[in-house]
């Protein structure tokens, strides 16, 4: 039972959007982790959060919907086509632990522009600025792998902002992360979706969904039990699983 | 007794006086051995990359052949040699026979397969680390054997230094296809080998000091990349 569309923000074409899934099933050792998803995001300002408790298939989802992951059933498309190599650049990625290369902080995000085809010439300017939106200058220099884990994950979000993606996804990205880095990580998610990037969040805490969302997909043992606007979902959800899980019972 | 001691102190006046012979000798060794393990690494690293990466038909063989391979002992890598490079070889025609180039190709064979097993190694491990993330970036598969080379150069580097002290320390091979010829082919361990059965311990011994001085060196080396990955953590 879903309720209706909310993706009204702006629906310019892009090389990603709309994110289209139908028929998502996923067995592992005969146990059922995503079964008959459909989803579609299609707005670039917005944010999507995917909550539901643990083990609901919510990381799956994502990792399906950024073309990680192939599903056993159904299929994903990115504006009309199947996601692949030449358009990854266009959907960023953050996951919940930070994968760095053991470079400086500077040359992760020039990497990343490098594999993008950015000229040798822009990319420590481009980079500079990637580092500094997300308040890492003093360590631009520092080895990435040495910074504290907060830094880690504001670098492992700077990378993936450094290409303006057309949609971000980002995996539970503040479950390790202290206080004030958590603020800054999504102060500067909200900067990327007022700018016009799409967002798809992975998150467990509540909290952080309240203050990001524009809409929520509530997942409950794989299945999407509610797709609708944040407001709504959190004034009255409309499934018992979904209230329950607000009032932070245990769902079975 | 008297006899071994006046050998050292003879050592020790040929390595301060800078012998002629023993300059010689010792640049032919460094010269052979640290050409085959640039040959070496420039095989070994590229097909331990492609079999930690690479998913293609005939790689568990290609995987058993270098496992093999790391093995020989050197005496026999010489044999194979010297049946590619004498008169009746495949090689024949190159007569390459008793010169330092079927030294270095010998020593080449002897490294290229311990750089390939610890460069599968190395990079498989890094692969399962950042697979995720670089499928996230859409990089290709010669991108992606790069960048991972580039993440192990710490891991690399020791075994390339590991590879220069087995290619250095090595007789075997390169007595058979080198034949230890006196100014042309003959290297510190082969001369050691020689001068030890005709008596003569004073070289001998001045090349061992040397020998023993440069597997300190190499040592030193790889603790100082290890202290260095430590330190910034590009470990």
């Amino acid at each position: 039972m879903q309720r209706t569309a909310t993706d009204e923000g702006r629906s310019l074409p892009t090389q990603a959007l709309p994110i289209l899934a139908t028929g998502l099933r996923v067995v592992r050792d005969g146990r059922v982790l995503v079964d008959d998803v459909d989803l579609k995001i299609t707005s670039r300002d917005r944010t999507t959060a995917i909550i539901g408790p643990n083990g609901a298939g919510k990381s799956l989802l994502m990792r399906i919907l950024a073309g990680l992951m192939v599903p056993d059933a159904g299929a994903v498309t990115w504006a009309g086509a199947p996601p692949n190599r030449a358009r990854a650049q266009h959907v960023g990625v953050v996951f919940q632990r930070p994968v760095l290369l053991r470079r400086s902080a500077l040359a992760n995000v020039e990497y990343v522009l490098k594999i993008a085809g950015v000229p040798a010439h822009d990319r420590p300017s481009r980079a500079a600025v990637a580092l500094d939106e997300a308040g890492l200058t003093g360590v631009a220099m520092s080895p990435a792998r040495l910074l504290s884990g907060g830094e880690q994950q504001r670098l492992s979000l700077a990378r993936a902002l450094a290409l303006s993606p057309d949609v971000l996804m980002l995996d539970e990205p503040t479950a390790n992360v202290d206080p004030a880095s958590t603020a800054a990580i999504e102060r500067r998610i909200g900067k990327a979706r007022d700018e016009g990037t799409c967002v798809v969040l992975v998150t467990q805490d509540l909290g952080q969904a309240r203050r990001l969302a524009s809409d929520v997909v509530f997942m409950h043992e794989g299945r999407i039990r509610e797709r609708t606007a944040a407001e709504q979902f959190f004034a009255q959800p409309t499934t018992r699983e979904a209230a329950m899980f607000l009032k932070g019972e245990i769902v079975l | 007794m008297a006899d071994i001691s006046n050998a050292f102190g003879e050592a020790i006046r040929l390595i301060a006086a800078a012998d002629p012979d023993l300059i010689e000798i010792v640049g032919l060794s460094l010269r052979v051995s640290l050409t085959a393990v640039a040959v070496a690494a420039g095989i070994g690293l590229p097909l331990g990359a492609l079999l930690a990466i690479a998913r293609f038909p005939g790689r568990s063989a290609v995987n058993v052949l270098v496992n093999t391979l790391m093995g020989l002992p050197p005496v026999v890598v010489g044999l194979l040699v010297y049946l590619m490079v004498s008169a009746q070889g495949p090689m024949g025609a190159l007569q390459l026979l008793y010169t330092p180039t079927a030294m270095i190709i010998a020593q080449a064979i002897l490294v290229a397969p311990i750089l390939a097993a610890l460069t599968r190694q190395t990079v498989s491990d890094l692969n399962s680390e950042y697979d995720e993330q670089l499928r996230a970036w859409g990089v290709g598969a010669w991108q992606r054997a790069g960048t991972l080379l580039w993440e192990g150069r710490f891991s690399l580097l020791t075994a390339i230094l590991a590879g220069f002290g087995r290619a250095i320390a090595e007789v075997g091979a390169i007595i058979i296809v080198g034949g230890n010829i006196n100014h042309v082919t003959r290297s510190m361990t082969t001369a050691i080998a020689l001068e030890t059965s005709k008596g003569e311990l004073a070289l001998a011994m001045g090349l061992g000091l040397i020998l023993i001085a440069i597997a300190f060196a190499v040592n030193a080396a790889v603790m100082a990349v290890s202290a260095t990955r430590t330190r910034s953590a590009f470990a």
